[in-house]
């Protein structure tokens, strides 16, 4: 019964004309240690766009993009992706904060990324070669992945997660060790994306990098959101107390 | 003192000279114990990386086991294999007692627990560092397995070559099992052995010189290994 009620909604949607939305998290909560990391999360991104999830540290971004990820289970509460409860973990791809790569070569790195996506074999190399490019890895393609720079290891990461062409894109902190040129080739790879029709969450504690990308900010502090509100007005005057602490570079209690 | 000089250098001569008996014995160790390692890493491997990344019941329990299994004293092993494959034993119809692969079948005994447990202890770890990123990428489980196993080549190639040195040291459980039938089943442990006690120092020594030579190379071998690992930041 439930699965009817679910194509139907699902139909409904679609004959209206308005995409599902990408994600939804309702009453989502994620606990350890009797504390709530994550306590009472209320979101829905739409199926397009770039959105910017900013916050203190400890706020619970890295733990929201995981639950986005069908990485770690909510103890209460739903998530849903274009409105089911399964996560389509080929369609959505995850860039670590801490970039995780194989003990093998940069190229070995992405063949194996699109390979687990399933690009027919014939089509792989010419991904390859495109990812490659894309992340200005060219020359590094046959060096062992991880003796490579952190700023290079992240760069690795990201194209490796655009190897899957996602439909949702979480990018936790994918500029944090980046020089400026390589934090501006990936914004651009971030924008061509989104371009592409993926919906992009981003996290950032750029306030720099937010307007230049965000279409809208999410602002979460203690595991909860405190506001979502259009980029250029968080900017100018964010709705929450915490936000604008955060913004004025004050601590947050 | 005089003795000793002289055998060293029949020793040497012996192994300068590609002496047939020499060889011969050399020949069998290595088929033997190659035998046994390969299908030690073949049974493992697999068991080591099941037990690394499955969950089922019993699994705690097998993996105390299997490194408890690490320490088996040989010439236990052996008698446990003799009773097996001796006349009166369950696999007795097979008549494999005192044959070169009674000797794999007693050193793959000794090998596998030490391939798998060192296996299941990298594999474990790995899986540890890779879990979530596999899993945000949807690969399958067997996949999964594929890709632990391969990035930790380097550290299997080093148990493998852990189990080979133990297999070629080895000498309680090929002399039970294999009885030391010149021509038949004579491997340089077990030639040792007896050709001392006999009082032939000269063969024995040429035996014991190449048995460190060879017991030189896996070390070094593991070595190399472990450097390149480190260099490559594959460790
Ligand atoms: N497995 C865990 N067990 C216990 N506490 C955890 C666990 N994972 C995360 N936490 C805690 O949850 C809180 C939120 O962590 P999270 O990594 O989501 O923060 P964040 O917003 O990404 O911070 P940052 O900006 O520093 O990356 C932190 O206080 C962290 O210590
Ligand atoms: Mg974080």
């Amino acid at each position: 019964m439930p699965e009817t009620i679910t194509r139907n909604s699902h139909l409904s949607v679609i004959e209206s004309g308005i995409a599902p939305p990408a994600i939804t998290l309702q009453d989502v909560v994620f606990e350890r240690q009797g504390k709530a990391l994550v306590d009472g999360l209320n979101l829905t991104l739409t199926a397009n766009g770039t959105t910017v999830l900013m916050g203190p540290n400890g706020a619970g971004k890295s733990l929201t993009l995981r639950l986005m990820a069908g990485l770690i289970a909510p103890g209460q509460g739903k998530i849903r992706w274009n409105g089911v409860e399964t996560v389509p973990s080929q369609r959505v791809a995850l860039v670590f904060q801490k970039p995780v790569l194989l003990r093998r070569s940069v190229r070995a790195n992405l063949t194996h990324a699109l390979k687990t996506y399933g690009v027919p074999r014939s089509a792989q190399p010419q991904r390859l070669e495109e990812l490659l490019k894309m992340g200005n890895l060219t020359e590094l393609a046959d060096r062992p992945a991880r003796v490579l720079s952190g700023g290079e290891q992240q760069r690795v990461a990201m194209v490796r997660a655009l190897a899957a062409r996602p439909k949702l894109l979480l990018l936790d902190e994918p500029t944090a060790s980046l020089d400026p040129q390589a934090t501006a080739a990936i914004e651009s790879l971030i924008r061509t994306a989104a371009a592409g029709g993926a919906k992009v969450l981003l996290v950032t504690h750029d306030p720099g990098q937010g307007q230049r990308l965000a279409d809208e900010i999410v602002f979460l502090n203690h595991g909860r959101v405190t506001e979502v509100t259009g980029a250029s007005q968080f900017f100018d005057a964010p709705r929450s107390r915490e936000a604008r602490t955060y913004l004025s570079g004050h601590l947050l209690f | 003192m005089q003795d000793f000089g002289a055998a060293f250098g029949q020793a040497f001569a012996l192994i300068a000279g590609f002496d047939p008996a020499l060889m011969e014995i050399i020949s069998l160790s290595m088929r033997v114990t190659f035998s046994a390692v390969l299908i030690a890493c073949l049974i493992g491997l697999p068991l080591g990386a099941v037990l690394a990344v499955g969950r089922f019941p019993g699994r705690g329990a097998l993996v105390v086991l299997v490194s408890a299994l690490m320490g088996l004293p040989p010439v236990v092993v052996g008698l446990a294999v003799y009773l097996m494959l001796s006349a009166a034993g369950p696999l007795g119809v097979l008549q494999l007692l005192y044959t070169p692969t009674a000797m794999i079948i007693a050193q793959a005994i000794l090998v596998t627990p030490i391939i798998a447990s060192l296996t299941r202890q990298v594999v474990e770890d790995m899986h540890g560092e890779y879990d979530e990123l596999l899993r945000s990428m949807g690969t399958s489980r067997v996949s999964t397995v594929a890709t632990l196993l391969w990035d930790a080549r380097y550290s299997l190639l080093t148990a493998a070559l852990a189990g080979l040195g133990r297999a070629l040291a080895e000498v309680g459980a090929v002399m039970i099992v294999g009885g030391n039938i010149n021509h038949v089943t004579r491997v340089m442990t077990t030639a040792i052995a007896l050709e001392t006690s006999k009082g032939a120092l000269a063969l024995a020594l040429g035996l014991g010189i190449i048995l460190v030579g060879l017991s030189i190379l896996v070390n070094a071998g593991l070595m190399g290994l472990r450097k390149s690992a480190e260099r490559l930041a594959y460790a």
